[in-house]
């Protein structure tokens, strides 16, 4: 069984209805672990040597946030520019997360439709996702299909359900080693 | 065999009598001095000359006055000069004169005999009135600080007194010089000399406590002999009151001053520790002693001329210390206090007296008339304070302006999520942080300046100790999920804390410490969180100098974040070695500990990606062959 590590970044974590969900439902599953980024480093003061070694201890990454202009909030960046460093991440002497999976987990109050060449937003979810793409690139690991979760706020209680199922299913799948065999 | 007798009775007295008095809510001072008056020679006539018992038991004083030396670091005492010299001048002064006047005019006294009288009286007992305020802990209150500078200024006053004394000497009599009573071996010089000598012994304490005492209490203590460091400590105190007996100065400053002088020193607690018994039992000692004193053949014989002396006694200092507390705007409660506590005659007035009779400034009947009121007027106190503590302060209706309303008593029970313990600046930023976010606090403070000052600013604030259990439960403990303390008195502190964990297992406390000792103390009692109280602003004000001195503002910013990070680390570290504090074992291990963290700090896990080339170089070729 794969390990999986979500690191979780949401400033406002307490408001969010989806988000809230998602982590109920990771953290219902054995072998997860929620690293709640807000929670732990309130003054980003991020404890690169605790984060290198969590990531050395999972097989496959999970970046959960909301969709913040096109991107992660401020905290989650600030972990890649820290944690992620020469050396470590990337570098000739780097490589040590060489053969890991990582995954965008994502909520958004944009539609599916929106997200396309045709759409407000002109570009596709997984085009804005580019600089995550690569920056798994850089250091060695496999860029999944990312998770998102469309017009987060306004999803009724059923739909809602089901997107919690969905996440749940595919974090099995993760765990499984299902996801990219 | 009779020492050993005479020693059982007192101890079995004071063991039976104050116990019993404390039940019955009359304090401990009036129990030692019933028992005392109880195995008199007036009485049951157990204990034939106490008068011999006084003079040891007088020790007491000496090393009560010792141990508040110790508690009173020099910079701190500096700050109390002007009520020691105004408000202790004043009492001084203002009650000598009224009671020399009553003693002229009313009593028909020689003028010389009116003056005599009327310092003698002006004094009064540090014994008494420190015990009471100590044991209700209202030594550190507004009322507590007022009495203790007066009481200092007497002590000191004593000396010039002594000294004009023998110049008051009715005409026409031979006088006795005063030294022929003590152990004074420099009243044959003249007064310049006497002078010089004297301010020389008192410089020769404050510089032999700095540079002598402490490197002689290392030693000793490197020793590992406790017994010898009790014995030291005991010498040290003896010494110096035998040393200002010598040229004519009264012991208990001595040793005041002596505590002052190590009240900076690393040795200050152990030294506390150790002088704090043979006070408590000396004391007690010397409340019965006086007791034992109390001439009740002369009350029998003229009872109504003694009860006007005592009645009169009381009520002109009672009068006089009230308006000069109103004077010195001390508030309206602690006023009454203040009165009650110094309105008697002191134990140097007995000293005084014989010396007075001796010089033949006052007749024998007036001698042993005062005495027996100064002995009487000391038990009125312990009565008198009951009397405010039961029936005034309660009912005691401050003036507007410093009044506590009948909101101000918790009487009705509070549930709010957070009860904060002590109303001073820290909690109140705390009550304010929370209070804007709309979460309601129930405050406890007992001393009135905070909750009038906050008060108007809409605070529920309650008067009340918060380590009182029964105003823990009133004010919500059993439902609060957050116990706030931030008061100063350490002692209660560690009450409070005891309290919550025995009786309220789940509310959590979260505390303000004073410093890094009593934050490592802190976190031993297993609280929930705590918080130094000057680091936080101390850490902000050095991270702007290092922006002063050119660093960015991010980087001054992290740089103090990442210190706090260690210092924690560090702090704790620190609090975790079981080796004595100041052994050898213990700087060996904090050195390895300080180490350590340094280590910590110059891998820097926390800030070296700033500095690294953000290149964007690829994994080696090598490495990335290897995988697939």
């Amino acid at each position: 069984m794969q390990r999986v590590l979500i690191l979780l970044a949401h400033p406002a974590f307490e408001r969010s209805r989806v988000q809230s969900y998602l982590v109920d439902a990771a953290q219902s599953l054995e072998g997860v672990f929620v690293h709640d980024l807000y929670q732990e480093y309130p003054d980003f003061m991020i404890d690169v040597m605790r984060e290198q070694g969590l990531l050395m201890e999972h097989e496959v990454i999970v970046f959960q946030h909301p969709f913040y202009w096109y991107s992660a909030p401020a905290l989650l960046k600030e972990w890649m520019d820290v944690v992620l460093e020469h050396g470590f991440g990337y570098g000739s002497r780097g490589g040590a997360l060489k053969g890991k999976y990582l995954m965008s987990a994502i909520s958004t109050g944009g539609s599916a439709a929106s997200y396309q060449s045709t759409g407000v937003n002109h570009f596709t979810i997984r085009q804005l996702l580019t600089p995550f793409e690569q920056t798994a690139n850089l250091c060695g690991m496999h860029y999944l299909e990312p998770f998102v979760v469309h017009e987060a706020d306004r999803l009724s209680e059923k739909q809602l359900a089901q997107q919690t199922d969905r996440y749940r299913t595919s974090l099995l799948a993760l765990q499984r080693g299902d996801a990219w065999s | 065999m009779e020492l050993m007798l005479q020693a059982f009775i007192f101890l079995a007295a004071g063991v039976i009598a104050v116990p019993l008095a404390s039940r019955l809510g009359l304090g401990s001072v009036l129990g030692y001095l019933i028992a005392g008056a109880l195995i008199g020679p007036f009485a049951l006539g157990f204990v034939k000359n106490p008068e011999s018992i006084m003079h040891i038991a007088e020790f007491g004083v000496v090393m009560m006055l010792f141990l508040i030396g110790l508690e009173l670091e020099p910079s701190l005492l500096w700050r109390m000069r002007g009520p020691i010299l105004g408000l202790g001048g004043l009492q001084v002064i203002v009650t000598a004169a009224a009671l020399g006047s009553i003693a002229y005019y009313i009593v028909d006294l020689s003028w010389q005999s009116s003056i005599a009288i009327g310092l003698i009286l002006s004094l009064s007992s540090t014994a008494i009135a420190l015990q009471i305020l100590a044991e209700r802990q209202h030594l550190k209150s507004e009322s507590g600080q007022a009495s203790f500078a007066v009481l200092l200024f007497q002590d000191i006053a004593v000396i010039p007194i002594i000294a004009v004394l023998p110049l008051l000497a009715l005409s026409g009599k031979s006088t006795t010089s005063a030294s022929e009573h003590s152990a004074n071996l420099i009243a044959h010089f003249p007064a310049w000399q006497q002078a010089a000598i004297t301010i020389g012994v008192i410089v020769g304490i404050i510089l032999g406590g700095r540079l002598l005492l402490r490197p002689l209490l290392r030693f000793i203590a490197d020793s590992q002999l406790r017994e010898i460091f009790t014995a030291a400590s005991l010498m040290l105190v003896v010494g110096i009151a035998l040393l200002m007996s010598m040229v004519g100065l009264s012991p208990a400053l001595g040793a005041f001053i002596a505590g002052v002088v190590l009240a900076t020193s690393e040795y200050r607690h152990e030294l506390e520790a150790t002088v704090e018994p043979f006070k408590a039992l000396l004391l007690g000692l010397f409340f019965m002693s006086v007791g034992a004193n109390i001439d009740f053949e002369l009350l029998i014989k003229k009872p109504l001329l003694i009860t006007y002396l005592v009645l009169g006694l009381v009520v002109v200092k009672f009068i006089i210390l009230l308006l000069l507390a109103r004077l010195y705007r001390i508030s309206h409660s602690e006023r009454y206090w203040f009165a009650f506590c110094l309105a008697q005659g002191g134990e140097f007035g007995f000293v005084l007296l014989s010396l007075a009779f001796q010089n033949h400034v006052i007749t024998e009947s007036w001698s042993s008339l005062l005495t027996v009121t100064i002995a009487l007027s000391m038990l009125t106190t312990p009565v008198l304070i009951m009397i405010n503590e039961r029936l005034l302060q309660p009912r005691l209706r401050l003036p507007k302006a410093l009044e506590i309303g009948e909101d101000a008593k918790l009487t009705t029970p509070q549930s709010t999520p957070v009860i904060i313990a002590g109303f001073g600046r820290f909690g109140q930023i705390v009550g304010r942080l929370l209070v804007a976010n709309n979460i309601p606090v129930t405050v406890l403070d007992n001393n009135t300046a905070h909750i009038e000052r906050v008060r108007p600013f809409g605070f529920k604030v309650f008067y009340g100790d918060a380590s009182r259990a029964d105003l823990l439960e009133m004010a919500g403990a059993a439902t609060a999920q957050v116990l706030v303390i931030a008061i100063d008195e350490k002692e209660k502190i560690r009450d409070i804390i005891r309290i919550a964990k025995k009786y309220y297992p789940n509310l959590k406390l979260y505390v303000r410490a004073y410093d890094m000792l009593n934050y490592q103390e802190l976190q031993a009692l297993g609280v929930d969180h705590v918080e130094r109280e000057m680091f936080r602003s101390s850490l902000s004000l050095g991270r702007h100098v290092l922006e002063a001195l050119g660093m960015r503002a991010y980087q001054a910013q992290r740089k103090a974040t990442q210190f706090a990070i260690h210092d924690k680390i560090l702090v704790e570290a620190m609090g975790k070695i079981k080796a004595e504090r100041g052994s050898k074992a213990f700087v060996s291990e904090a050195r390895r500990v300080q180490e350590e963290v340094l280590e910590l700090l110059q891998a820097d896990r926390y800030n070296r990606h700033y500095y690294t080339d953000h290149t964007w170089e690829p994994l080696s070729e090598v490495d990335l062959s290897k995988e697939s």
